[in-house]
C-alpha cells in the first residue's frame, strides 16, 4: 500500500494531465474553461500535499497560503473567461455595437 | 529610503481604484496618478544610481516567510520605460475614447496593469512572481476586449485561455521547486539550486509557461489577433510593456536563480525558436494587409532578436563581456517598447482620421498626417536597427557577440530579418507617400500625434546616444543574488 500522500500526489497530477489534454483537445470554450479548472485544481491538490509532514506533526501552512491565493486568481480568472463567453453570441460581426 | 519600492506599485492601484469610483473624472485622475508614478519611478531610478540595489521586506517579515521587494538595474530601467510609455499611451488615450464609460474602464484596467506590471518587475518570490503575472494577464485580456467588437471579444478569449494554461504549466513548476527546495524566495533558491532532475524539470515547466506568455513562436499564434484588435492605446502598451514582463522573467529566472543548473544545449533551442520567431514574424509582418497587424507580427520578430541573446549570454564568460552583451539586451528591449508603442499610437491616428488602417488604402498619409508619417519612419528606423537608435547599437552587440562565442548561425538571420523589417517598414511609408484620390486633406498637427511622436524620438535618438548611461546603470550591481543588502 502507498502511502498517503503519495496517491494524493499522483491523483493531483493525474488531474493536471488529463485538465491539460482536455484544454489542449476541447473546441468548445466553456469545455475548455472547465478543463483549465480540472487542470488547476490537480495543481492545488499537488499543493496541498506538500504541506504534509507526517501525522503527528502539524501540516506547513505556506503551502496552504499559496492554494488559497491559487484558488483566488483561479475564480477570477473563470469569472472573467465565462463573461467573455457570455458576450459572444450577443456581439456582432463587424461591428462593435451591442 | 527602501520605502521608495512600494510607491510605483500602490500610486497606480490606488488610481485605479479611485477611477474605478470616480468614473466622471476618469481622465483628470489617470494622468495625475500617470505622473505621479512616473514621479516614483524617476525617484526610483536616481536612487538607485545613487545608492546601488534595494531590497524591501513587506510588513517586516523576513524573505522566506513574508515576501520581498527587489529592485535592480534591470527591473528599475523596465519600471521607468513602463512609466513613460504609460503616461504617454495614457495622454494619448485622453482623446482615444469618445465614450466615457468607455474611457473610466480604460483607465481604472489600465492603471491596475501598471500596478501589476510594476509589482512583477519588483518581486523578489517565485509565488508573488506568479500571482504578479496572473493579474497582469486578466487585466490585459480585459483591455484587449474593451473594443467590444466580435474580434476582438475572441482574441480576448483565446488570449486568456492561452494564457491560462501558461499559467498553469508555470505553477506547476513553482510547485516542484517548493517540494525540492522549501522556499520560494528568489534569492533562497539561488543558494539552495543543485543541477539535479528537480531543478530541470522545475526550469523546462517555469521556461514554457513563460514562453506561452512571451509568444516565442512557434506559441505565439495568440499575440497578433489580441493585439490588432485592440483599442490603439491598448496594443501599444500590450505590445510594448505585457509581452516583454514575461521575458523579463524568463531573464530572472535563467541568470539570477537557476544560474548553476542552465545547459547550454537548452539555451540553444530557445535561441534556434528566436531565430525561427525573426524570420516569420518579419515574414507575416511584410505580407499583413493592416497596419496593426504588421505591428503586431513585428513584434513576434522583435522578441525573436531577444530570445537569441540567451544562448550568446550563457557562452560568454560571466564578468565584463556577459554584462556588455546583457546591457544589448536590455537596450533592445527598451527601444522596442518605445518604438512599437509609438508605432501603434500613430497606427491609431491614422486609424481614426482615415477610418482603417488598411496599408494598400495609405495614399496620401504623408500629405494628410505629416507628423504621423514621420512617426512611422522614425518607429521604422528604430525596428530595422538603422543608427543612431539604440536597436542598432543592440544588434551590432549580438553580431559581435556572436562573433566572439563562434555562434556563426545568429549571423544570416540577423541580416535576413533586419532586410525583411527594413522591407515592411519601406512598405509602409512607401504607400503612405503614395498619391490619393481624396481631395482637400488638412495638413496640420493634432494634439494627439504628440505622444506617438515624443515615444519614437526617445526610442531613436535618446536611447541611441544615451545608451552608454545604461550599461553603467547595470552595473550597479544586483538585488537578487544574495550578496548584496
Amino acid at each position: 500500500m502507498l502511502p498517503e500522500y503519495i496517491v494524493f500526489g499522483l491523483t493531483g497530477i493525474g488531474l493536471f494531465v488529463i485538465g491539460l489534454r482536455a484544454a489542449l483537445v476541447q473546441a468548445a470554450a466553456l469545455a475548455r474553461i472547465l478543463a483549465i479548472n480540472v487542470a488547476g485544481t490537480g495543481i492545488f491538490l499537488v499543493f496541498v500535499t506538500l504541506a504534509y509532514r507526517g501525522h503527528d506533526a502539524a501540516p506547513d501552512p505556506v503551502p496552504h497560503a499559496l492554494v488559497l491565493t491559487g484558488i483566488v486568481v483561479a475564480v477570477s480568472a473563470t469569472a472573467l473567461a465565462l463573461a467573455l463567453v457570455r458576450r459572444l453570441p450577443a456581439t456582432p460581426g463587424e461591428d462593435g455595437d451591442d | 529610503m527602501t520605502n521608495l519600492l512600494v510607491w510605483p506599485v500602490l500610486v497606480p492601484l490606488l488610481g485605479g481604484l479611485a477611477t474605478l469610483l470616480a468614473p466622471r473624472l476618469a481622465n483628470p485622475l489617470g494622468l495625475a496618478c500617470s505622473l505621479a508614478t512616473l514621479g516614483a519611478a524617476a525617484a526610483l531610478v536616481v536612487v538607485f544610481a545613487d545608492q546601488g540595489p534595494m531590497i524591501l521586506a513587506l510588513g517586516g517579515w523576513a524573505p522566506g516567510l513574508g515576501i520581498a521587494l527587489r529592485a535592480d538595474g534591470l527591473s528599475v530601467a523596465l519600471l521607468a520605460m513602463s512609466s513613460l510609455v504609460g503616461l504617454a499611451a495614457g495622454v494619448y488615450a485622453t482623446g482615444y475614447f469618445a465614450d466615457p464609460d468607455v474611457r473610466g474602464r480604460f483607465w481604472s484596467l489600465w492603471l491596475l496593469l501598471s500596478a501589476a506590471l510594476h509589482a512583477l518587475l519588483l518581486s523578489g518570490d517565485l509565488f508573488n512572481l506568479y500571482v504578479t503575472l496572473e493579474l497582469l494577464a486578466l487585466v490585459a485580456v480585459a483591455l484587449t476586449a474593451l473594443g467590444g467588437g466580435r474580434a476582438a471579444l475572441e482574441a480576448a478569449l483565446r488570449y486568456l485561455t492561452i494564457g491560462l494554461l501558461g499559467s498553469l504549466v508555470f505553477l506547476l513548476g513553482v510547485t516542484l521547486l517548493y517540494a525540492g527546495y522549501g522556499t520560494l524566495d528568489l534569492v533562497g533558491l539561488a543558494g539552495a539550486l543543485r543541477p539535479e532532475p528537480v531543478a530541470w524539470v522545475a526550469l523546462s515547466l517555469l521556461t514554457v509557461g513563460l514562453l506561452i506568455k512571451s509568444a516565442l513562436f512557434p506559441l505565439h499564434f495568440w499575440l497578433p489577433p489580441a493585439h490588432a484588435n485592440a483599442p490603439a492605446p491598448v496594443s501599444a502598451v500590450l505590445s510594448a510593456l505585457v509581452v516583454k514582463a514575461a521575458f523579463y522573467m524568463v531573464l530572472r529566472l535563467w541568470f539570477d536563480v537557476f544560474d548553476p543548473a542552465l545547459t547550454q544545449a537548452a539555451a540553444n533551442l530557445l535561441g534556434v525558436l528566436g531565430g525561427a520567431a525573426v524570420l516569420w514574424g518579419s515574414w507575416r509582418a511584410l505580407r499583413a494587409e493592416r497596419l496593426k497587424l504588421l505591428a503586431a507580427y513585428s513584434t513576434v520578430a522583435q522578441l525573436g532578436y531577444l530570445f537569441m541573446f540567451l544562448p550568446l549570454l550563457l557562452a560568454l564568460p560571466p564578468g565584463p563581456s556577459r554584462d556588455v552583451a546583457f546591457g544589448a539586451l536590455v537596450l533592445l528591449a527598451l527601444s522596442h517598447g518605445f518604438a512599437k508603442s509609438a508605432l501603434f499610437l500613430g497606427a491609431g491616428v491614422i486609424q481614426q482620421r482615415a477610418g482603417h488602417d488598411r496599408i494598400a488604402d495609405l495614399g496620401g498619409t504623408a500629405r494628410a498626417l505629416p507628423v504621423t508619417t514621420f512617426v512611422l519612419a522614425l518607429a521604422g528606423v528604430a525596428l530595422i536597427g538603422l543608427p543612431p537608435s539604440g536597436t542598432f547599437l543592440a544588434k551590432w552587440q549580438l553580431l559581435a557577440s556572436a562573433i566572439e562565442t563562434g555562434q556563426w548561425l545568429w549571423l544570416p538571420i540577423v541580416g535576413i530579418g533586419t532586410l525583411l523589417a527594413g522591407a515592411y517598414c519601406f512598405r509602409v511609408l512607401g504607400h503612405a507617400f503614395g498619391p490619393s484620390d481624396r481631395v482637400g486633406a488638412a495638413l496640420a498637427v493634432g494634439g494627439e500625434e504628440i505622444p506617438a511622436l515624443l515615444l519614437a524620438i526617445t526610442a531613436t535618438v535618446v536611447l541611441g546616444l544615451g545608451a552608454a548611461g545604461l550599461w553603467e546603470f547595470l552595473a550597479l550591481g544586483t538585488a537578487f543574488d544574495g550578496g548584496s543588502r
